[in-house]
């Protein structure tokens, strides 16, 4: 059977989500038999590939850079997973949306300096005016609410996507 | 008996009291009919809707709480149609303001956080608000965090009905909705509050959470508000 070529990506968020990936434990041998890991943080590949089945978002769109990646993700992949509530309801990157931009940035950069403070504007991408949830941007196929989703959830519904099903419904997601 | 009405629930017959709500018949009867707003022992309200059925003859959808029973009535409390509008109500709720359940002192022992899982809500289809909300940390024991308030009246109700120290009111209309204490001054300020709590431990949410509490350590024992409503001769049953 051909192998499932999956990718994984984190935004905005803690790579909390990752981390609980990583918790799937022996899982992800039964992962391995099933796909190929093409992209991600987990893997030394700079640039997101043609012709992806599944992709694991993890993270807020918060930056112009995660709207450039959203977008290309969406383009190259046919089933697109909002995994972990940062990507499903934009969660603790949202809390900044009451403030404004300029705000936060005045407080990160140079109120809570010691050191001669600046807002970067070079190299670190933009912020967007307000964090989103990823289907807000692009069209999501699958949502894995949860903060982090267990381990146990990540690897049923990711057995399931590579083995050409859609997640069980049965299976109990949770917010936080 | 005249106090007693037949009424037929999803294909079965049920008897009820003459004048108990849908609701009561319905969850006597062994249903599962969601709610946030409702407790028992207090005036029922229709705040969260959730709780909607289907009576033959009405063509809307009817809130089971604030709808009595009549002879002859048929309801439906499950239909594609009722899901679909509650999944909807609970991403309303959920968009209005900021639920951040990673950072709540409730989370984990939220209502609204399970009532969503119950009811299969993944995401929300509505835009978020992102609304800038007051937190009111004026009172010595208790804190009010209107961003995870969903004006479900509960403490309103409690505190009036039960305590009767009438302290909290919902001021303005619609979206703009707010919990006030007193004639809108700081909780801490409030001269007829009582400090009894006893809305904190009505309060679905985090939105009313005794002070110093940290993400997840915040419980509440609304069965305990029940028991103190209904021995004092509550509105329902």
């Amino acid at each position: 059977m051909k192998k499932v070529r999956l990718a994984t990506t984190w935004l905005d968020g803690c790579s909390g989500c990752h981390m609980s990936l990583l918790d799937i434990d022996e899982g992800i041998l039964k992962v391995a038999e099933l796909a190929d890991i093409v992209y991600g943080p987990l893997v030394d590949i700079k640039e997101y590939p043609e012709n992806v089945d599944v992709a694991l978002v993890e993270g807020a769109v918060s930056s112009v850079e995660d709207l450039e990646k959203v977008r290309t993700i969406r383009e190259r992949t046919r089933i697109v997973v909002s995994l972990g509530d940062c990507a499903v309801t934009s969660n603790v990157p949202s809390m900044r949306n009451q403030c404004g931009v300029p705000a936060i940035l005045e407080r990160a950069y140079l109120e809570n300096v010691t050191a001669e403070g600046q807002i970067p504007r070079e190299v670190v991408p933009q912020l967007l005016p307000v964090a989103r949830p990823v289907h807000d941007i692009i069209k999501v196929d699958v949502f894995i609410p949860g903060c982090p989703p267990s381990a146990q959830l990540i690897l049923n519904c990711v057995a399931d996507l590579c083995s050409g099903r859609m997640p069980e419904p049965s299976l109990r997601y949770k917010f936080g | 008996m005249p106090n007693q009405v037949k009424l037929k629930i999803d294909g079965e017959y049920v008897e009820a009291k003459a004048g108990e709500s849908v609701l009561d018949a319905a969850r006597a009867a062994g249903k599962f009919i969601p709610s946030l707003c409702h407790v028992k022992g207090l005036t029922p309200v229709g705040a969260c809707r959730l709780c909607m059925v289907e009576v033959a003859g009405i063509p809307r959808p009817m809130p089971a709480c604030t709808t009595t029973v009549q002879d002859g009535m048929v309801i439906s409390t499950v239909s594609e149609k009722l899901t679909r509008y509650r999944q909807m109500i609970m991403q309303l709720l959920l968009s209005e303001r900021n639920h951040v359940c990673a950072v709540c002192v409730s989370n984990g022992s939220c209502e609204l956080q399970d009532m969503a899982s119950k009811l299969g809500v993944t995401h929300s289809e509505f835009p978020y608000r992102y609304p800038r909300l007051p937190v009111d940390a004026s009172h010595p024991r208790f804190v009010l965090d209107h961003n995870r308030c969903i004006l479900c009246t509960r403490c309103v109700r409690v505190c009036a009905e039960v305590e009767g120290a009438n302290t909290w009111n919902i001021m303005s209309r619609g979206v703009t909705s707010m919990l006030a204490a007193d004639l809108n001054g700081n909780w801490g300020d409030s001269e007829t509050c009582t400090m009894c709590g006893k809305c904190v431990e009505a309060c679905p949410t985090g939105a009313l959470a005794v002070k110093g509490k940290a993400v997840e350590e915040m419980t509440k024992n609304t069965d305990a508000v029940s028991r103190l409503a209904t021995a004092r001769g509550g509105t329902q049953q």
